[in-house]
């Protein structure tokens, strides 16, 4: 079968620069700036928060200012961050709307501009819009609803399926977990709440769509999906911002739950404008047989940290983290991967490829932890870097603990260049500068993307097509 | 104006100077071959007409139909019609044949019109079909891991695809057994015609047992010394390259 994404068209509509563009603001609830008990309260009042759900924020304001930057080991770009100068909560609204017609009108606009509601037409069996710090727009098609699968933003699967929303919310990634999961935990607003029951395979993907609007603004969604036994579902996610003169915060928490042999695939296409500091924290616990699959491609962002794990708590349970990461003039990707296992028979598969072009700068961390106790358990670690002009930097830090004579783990990585006289072949042929350097990056991640979803592997191509004819030549 | 012609050619590498006042005329639907020894400036000839960053030009011109192309970028050279069959192809690992000629029969046509992918498929099947060319060969990445004769077959493969309006063919045989030789030379012999130009650049007078030319010239110290027909390539084999190297001590000091 030959892939190609030359002469593709392009089904999500998402390109490099096609986020930047914004309205004047007109919400109606903002929280001001900076960041006290004061501004937790203002959140809570407007969503209507149950009591605990406030008294869980009150704690992780406390754990996130108790916590130091991880500077130590991380960035040091991360003091860039003023926290005292980022509004927490803007909205219009608490209301997700059913009908793209009942959507403000330059809401509803940046949506079709970003291709949005076309796309949930196409081949989507739900579509999930944030504008900001809340849902604007949460559909899902009748037909996925009749199967009894719940799709909704966090605040109403909060108060509306208390049950199996208290049971898994935080449990994935405590509130303590992390700087910025604390943080999350805090401010919160937004995200998915997904739940499949038992045996139900969504065959479309559901999407949700992060739009940051405003300027000196953090955006914190909160997804939490519960995919019941026997049950599969496919994620996926984007999100854009315009490109603003100062910082502006991403710092998402997603979890999820494969119970046993569930399997739930996660997509992410993050294209942040460079202006974005995008930490994100996402884990997923796979029980027996369960499989959790994430694919992370990392476009845009000034600096992302990011390493989607996957704990493997039943026998035989699978965990697969698959990502690209672009770093551009300007851009620090700081990706990865963890791996916890934590039974029997578990296996789990790492691939992570990177591209750093220019003074970009390309980081991989990986995590592999196999305790003592555990038999036939099997890892496979690949990261492969390609350096595009000598200025770009990669570097790679994997940590695999395994313990015990009965597991098995396999670790390779490469770096590789794409050559002057490559290139110089290719324009023979009659490729610009900027689609030869494309075309060997598109080789790069070939085998890779071989993987994905149709929709989602022609995007990307794209994507990268785009990427390099504003960064070559 | 129908050919390739170069001016009073001067290049150099690192300040060195290696192509030193080439004149040469190649109409179209002829095949020139340049035979020189090692050193004389002959892939020098092929990277500076194809318009390699690495050299620099410090006089004369390459006129293809009248217009001087030196001005170009490579890759503006090639759409006009230039095609460089490379004797060091280059790896594109996890591009396959079938991609990277797509890309490229893309890159020739005009903005907004997308490449008719059975039209595109039909095309290439046929040319593979004269090559003598399996087609499982296409889904492979292209160069990797191929053996010296796969990756000259597939240099002319990509020619019959581009349909140039001048050939320059750098050291085609080298590296091929009798065989693949054979096969390659057949490839090329099937695309001669009026609308093609070639210029044929080989070391060793064998391949001119398989492509006939219409016109030899020796090439030697980065310039053209002795230009004739057919039967010079086989002087050439009889007598050495010394013989025409003495004969440029001649003029050099004229």
């Amino acid at each position: 079968m030959v892939t190609d994404a030359t002469t593709e068209t392009s089904p999500l509509g998402i390109e490099r620069n096609v986020g930047n563009f914004a309205y004047p603001e007109t919400h109606v609830h903002d929280a001001g700036t900076g960041l006290t008990e004061m501004t937790v309260h203002y959140i809570s009042n407007i969503k209507n928060d149950p009591d605990w759900v406030r008294e869980f924020r009150l704690n992780a304001l406390r754990t996130f200012l108790s916590k130091p930057m991880p500077t130590h080991w991380a960035s040091k770009d991360l003091e860039a961050i003023v926290f005292d100068n980022i509004r927490y909560y803007l909205s219009s609204g608490t209301q997700a709307k059913r009908s793209w017609e009942d959507v403000p009108e330059d809401v509803k606009r940046t949506f079709e501009r970003l291709g949005i509601p076309e796309q949930e037409r196409k081949f989507l069996a739900g579509v999930e819009a944030q504008f900001d710090s809340e849902a604007v727009y949460s559909n899902i098609k009748k037909a996925v609803g009749e199967q009894g699968v719940i799709f909704v933003g966090s605040a109403e699967g909060l108060k509306d399926y208390p049950e199996i929303f208290r049971k898994w919310f935080g449990k994935v990634i405590p509130t303590g977990d992390n700087k910025f999961s604390a943080l999350n935990s805090a401010v919160f607003s937004g995200g998915s709440f997904i739940y499949v029951p038992p045996g139900v395979k969504v065959k479309h993907p559901l999407q949700a769509y992060f739009r940051i609007n405003a300027e000196n603004f953090g955006q914190f969604e909160r997804t939490l999906i519960i995919c019941d036994e026997g049950s599969e579902l496919t994620y996926m996610e984007g999100c854009t911002a315009p490109k603003f003169n100062t910082a502006t915060l991403h710092s998402a928490v997603v979890e999820l739950v494969a119970l046993k042999g569930a399997k739930i695939q996660y997509i992410t296409v993050q294209n942040w404008s460079a202006n974005v500091f995008n930490l994100v924290t996402k884990r997923g616990l796979a029980h027996e047989d369960a499989e959790v699959k994430w694919i992370d491609c990392n476009i845009g962002s000034r600096l992302t940290m990011k390493y989607p794990g996957v704990v493997m708590k039943g026998r035989r349970a699978r965990g697969e983290v698959l990502s690209i990461a672009l770093a551009s003039d300007g851009q620090h990707q700081d990706t990865g991967a963890k791996m916890v296992h934590a039974a029997d028979e578990t296996t789990s598969n790492i691939i992570s490829k990177s591209i750093s072009i220019g003074k970009g700068r390309a980081t991989y961390r990986g995590l592999v932890h196999i305790p003592k106790h555990l038999k036939n358990c099997k890892n496979n670690t690949e990261c492969d870097a390609l350096l595009i002009n000598a200025n770009s930097r990669t570097d790679t830090y994997p940590a695999i603990t395994v313990r015990g004579t009965g597991n098995a783990v396999q670790h390779e990585a490469s770096v590789s260049q794409v050559s002057a006289e490559q290139i110089f072949y290719m324009q023979q042929r009659g490729l610009t500068e900027a689609q030869a350097v494309s075309l060997s990056v598109n080789g790069f991640v070939n085998d890779l993307v071989r993987q994905f979803p149709m929709e989602y592997s022609v995007e990307l191509k794209r994507l990268i097509e785009l990427e390099m004819e504003g960064s070559v030549g | 104006m129908n050919q390739f012609e170069i001016q009073d050619l001067r290049a150099t590498i690192a300040g060195q100077e290696i192509i030193r006042g080439l004149s040469l005329t190649v109409p179209k639907g002829e095949v020139h071959a340049i035979m020189g020894p090692n050193g004389s400036g002959k892939s020098t000839l092929a990277k500076v007409i194809a318009g390699h960053p690495d050299y620099t030009v410090t006089n004369g011109a390459v006129l293809m139909d009248g217009e001087n192309i030196l001005e170009l970028a490579p890759d503006e050279r090639a759409r006009k019609g230039i095609f460089l069959a490379f004797q060091y192809p280059s790896e594109i690992p996890g591009v396959t044949i079938a991609n990277f000629l797509r890309a490229a029969v893309q890159a020739r046509l005009p903005d907004g019109e997308e490449l008719e992918a059975t039209d595109y498929y039909a095309e290439l099947y046929e040319k593979m079909d004269l090559l003598e060319m399996d087609r499982s060969f296409t889904s492979r990445s292209v160069n990797e891991g191929f053996s010296g004769g796969e990756k000259k077959r597939n240099e002319i493969l990509q020619m019959a695809m581009l349909e140039p309006k001048y050939a320059v063919l750098d050291e085609t045989d080298s590296g091929l057994d009798i065989d693949a030789l054979k096969v390659v030379a057949n490839g090329v012999n099937s695309l001669r015609g009026p609308n093609l130009g070639v210029l044929l650049i080989t070391h060793y007078q064998r391949l001119l047992d398989y492509i006939v030319p219409d016109h030899v010239h020796v090439m030697v110290q980065g310039r053209i010394v002795r230009s004739g027909d057919k039967s010079l390539a086989f002087e050439l084999e009889e007598k050495g390259y010394d013989w025409v190297r003495d004969e440029v001590a001649e003029p050099a000091v004229a």
